[in-house]
C-alpha cells in the first residue's frame, strides 16, 4: 500500500459522548475524519448510531465532549439521509421537489428557488442517473428509485460530507447491491461518507474506516486494524450466524 | 339567477369569505392531511365550539375569542400528538368530546338551546355580520399569503422532519406556524360550516386531489379548485334549493371524491402512466 499524506481533518470528535435522560448511551469517543473517508458505523441495536448521527448533525447536544468542525466546512451543508420512517412511502411530491429542498440549507429566511438552485438540481439527478425520474411521483418509485432520489436531496445539501442512516433497509439485495456500488463511486468522485449499516459484509467491503459502537467501549480505526480485532471477530461472527 | 343571487348583501359577504376561507382550508388541509395530523383538526373544532358557546353566554365577539383560545389547543394537541405518537389520536378524541360536554352544559345551564347554538354546530354562512365578513377575509387573505410565502419550507418539513431539521430547518417552528394556520383557518370555517363538520372541510379538498395528482404542488393547486368547486357548488344549490349551506358542501365534497376515485381506477386499469402525474 502506498502512503500518502493524509487529507484535511473535517470532523473532530473530543471526549464526545451522548445521553438520552441524563444516562449516557455511547461511550467518551475521542477521533477525527478527514476528507475522502468512507466510514462504517457498526453496533448493536440500541448503541447510539442514530444518535450520533444526530449530533454529529448538531440536531442533538451532545452529554460530553465537542465536536470540531474544519473551518471551512459549512455545518449545516451535510447531507443527511435519514432512517425512512415509512411515513413518506405514499407522498404525493414530484422527485424534483424532493430533491429541491435539499438547497433549503443555504436559504435563510425567504425560501424561494433560483435558477442557480434549478441547475443544481439537474445536476445532481444527472450525477446519479436519475434525470429521466424528474417528473415522476415519488410515491410509484420503487424502494431503490425512492433511495436514490432521498440521496440526491442529501448530495445536493451537502459541501462533501454524507451522512447515511441505514439506507439500504427495506431494499431487496439487487436494489442494496446498486446502492453501495452507487455510495463507493460517490466516495470515490471525493465525497466523505459517514454510514450507519447493518450489512456488514457490503460495507467492509467498500469502506475504509470502522466505528464499533459498544456500551461502554468503542472502536475507530482504519478497516483493515478492525477486521483483525477482538470487537470485529466476535462481531462479524455474530453477523454471519444470523 | 346568478345576478338575483349577488343582489343580495348577505350572499355577497358570504360568497366573498366563504371563497377565501375555502382556498385556505384546502392549502393548510393539504399539510395537515399528509402529516397525519387530519384529528387535530377535528378535535380543533369541538375546542371552538366550546369558545363560541362561552363567547355567546357572555355576548362577546365569537371570532376573538375562540380565535385565541383554538390556537392555544392547537399548540396543546401538537404537543400531545408528537410525544405519544401511539395515543396522540386517542388525547385528542378526549380533549374534543371534553370540550363538547363542557360546552353543552353551559349552554344549557345558561341560554338554553337556541338557534345561536344551532349555527355553530352546523354553520350558518348567511347569517355573517359585516365585522365578521371583514375579519374572515383579512385572516384567510394573511393564512394564504403566508402559506405562499412560507411554501417551500413548509414542503420540507411536511415530507420529511428529520431531513428538514438537519437542514437548519426548526420543525419545531414550522409546526407551531402550521398549527396557528390551521387554528385561524378552523375559527373562520365554523361559521360557515359549523362545528360538526368544518373538519370536511381541511380534509376532504387534498385527500381528493391525491386520488389523481402525484406532485405537492399539484395536489395544492387542485385541492384548492376542488374545496373552491364544491363551496361554490353548495351554496349555489343552498340557494337554489333551499339546504343547508354546510352540508350541501360537504355532499359536493363526497361526489367529487367519488368522482376522483372513480377516474382513479379508470387510468389503474388503463394502466396509464403520465409522466407528470404519475
Amino acid at each position: 500500500m502506498i502512503e500518502k499524506t493524509p487529507d484535511r481533518i473535517l470532523i473532530e470528535l473530543k471526549d464526545i459522548a451522548f445521553a438520552y435522560d441524563g444516562r449516557p448511551v455511547t461511550p467518551s469517543m475521542n477521533f477525527s475524519i478527514r476528507k475522502g473517508e468512507y466510514v462504517s458505523i457498526l453496533g448493536e441495536n440500541g448503541s447510539g448510531k442514530t444518535t450520533l448521527l444526530k449530533g454529529l448533525l448538531q440536531m442533538k447536544e451532545p452529554y460530553q465532549g465537542r465536536i470540531i468542525f474544519d473551518a471551512e466546512m459549512e455545518k449545516q451543508n451535510i447531507g443527511y439521509l435519514p432512517q425512512q420512517s415509512g411515513l413518506q412511502k405514499d407522498f404525493p411530491a414530484s422527485v424534483t421537489e424532493i430533491v429541491s429542498s435539499g438547497r433549503l440549507n443555504r436559504h435563510k429566511i425567504f425560501a424561494f428557488y433560483s435558477s442557480e438552485d434549478r441547475q443544481a438540481v439537474q445536476e445532481t439527478l444527472r450525477r446519479l442517473d436519475i434525470e429521466d425520474l424528474a417528473d415522476r411521483s415519488f410515491r410509484n418509485l420503487s424502494g431503490g428509485q425512492q433511495q436514490r432520489v432521498l440521496l440526491a436531496r442529501a448530495l445536493l445539501a451537502s459541501d462533501g460530507v454524507l451522512l447515511l442512516d441505514e439506507p439500504t433497509a427495506g431494499l431487496d439485495p439487487i436494489a442494496s447491491h446498486d446502492f453501495y456500488d452507487l455510495i463507493r463511486s460517490l466516495n470515490r468522485e471525493g465525497e466523505t461518507i459517514i454510514m450507519v449499516s447493518h450489512d456488514i459484509h457490503c460495507v467492509m467491503h467498500d469502506a475504509t474506516h470502522a466505528l464499533h459502537l459498544g456500551k461502554d467501549y468503542y472502536f475507530y480505526g482504519p478497516k483493515e486494524e478492525y477486521l483483525d480485532s477482538v470487537m470485529a471477530a466476535s462481531f462479524l461472527h455474530r453477523a454471519e450466524d444470523k | 339567477m346568478f345576478l338575483e343571487f349577488l343582489s343580495y348583501a348577505f350572499l355577497r359577504r358570504a360568497l366573498l369569505s366563504g371563497l377565501l376561507i375555502s382556498i385556505s382550508a384546502a392549502l393548510v388541509g393539504s399539510s395537515l392531511v399528509l402529516k397525519r395530523y387530519a384529528m387535530i383538526g377535528d378535535g380543533l373544532s369541538h375546542v371552538g365550539f366550546a369558545a363560541l358557546a362561552i363567547a355567546m353566554i357572555f355576548s362577546w365577539s365569537p371570532l376573538l375569542v375562540a380565535l385565541p383560545i383554538v390556537i392555544l389547543a392547537a399548540f396543546l394537541l401538537l404537543r400531545i400528538s408528537e410525544n405519544n405518537p401511539l395515543r396522540g389520536d386517542a388525547a385528542v378524541a378526549m380533549i374534543s368530546s371534553a370540550a363538547m360536554a363542557i360546552s353543552i352544559l353551559l349552554i344549557s345551564v345558561t341560554k338554553g338551546m337556541n338557534t345561536d347554538v344551532f349555527s355553530f354546530m352546523f354553520g350558518s354562512i348567511l347569517s355573517l355580520s359585516d365585522s365578521d365578513m371583514i375579519l374572515s377575509v383579512v385572516l384567510s387573505v394573511v393564512v394564504v399569503l403566508f402559506y405562499l410565502i412560507s411554501y417551500n419550507k413548509i414542503f420540507a418539513v411536511t415530507f420529511d422532519e428529520v431531513f428538514a431539521e438537519s437542514s437548519g430547518i426548526s420543525s419545531n417552528f414550522w409546526n407551531s406556524v402550521l398549527a396557528v394556520l390551521a387554528a385561524v383557518t378552523i375559527v373562520l370555517g365554523m361559521r360557515m360550516m359549523g362545528a360538526l363538520l368544518i373538519s370536511s372541510l381541511i380534509i376532504f379538498p387534498p385527500i381528493t386531489a391525491m386520488r389523481l395528482f402525484g406532485s405537492f404542488k399539484q395536489v395544492s393547486i387542485v385541492s384548492v379548485l376542488v374545496s373552491v368547486a364544491t363551496f361554490l357548488i353548495g351554496i349555489f344549490s343552498s340557494y337554489a334549493l333551499n339546504l343547508p349551506t354546510g352540508p350541501a358542501i360537504v355532499i359536493a365534497n363526497i361526489l367529487f371524491f367519488l368522482f376522483f376515485s372513480f377516474l382513479r381506477q379508470l387510468r389503474r386499469r388503463k394502466k396509464v402512466t403520465v409522466g407528470g402525474q404519475e
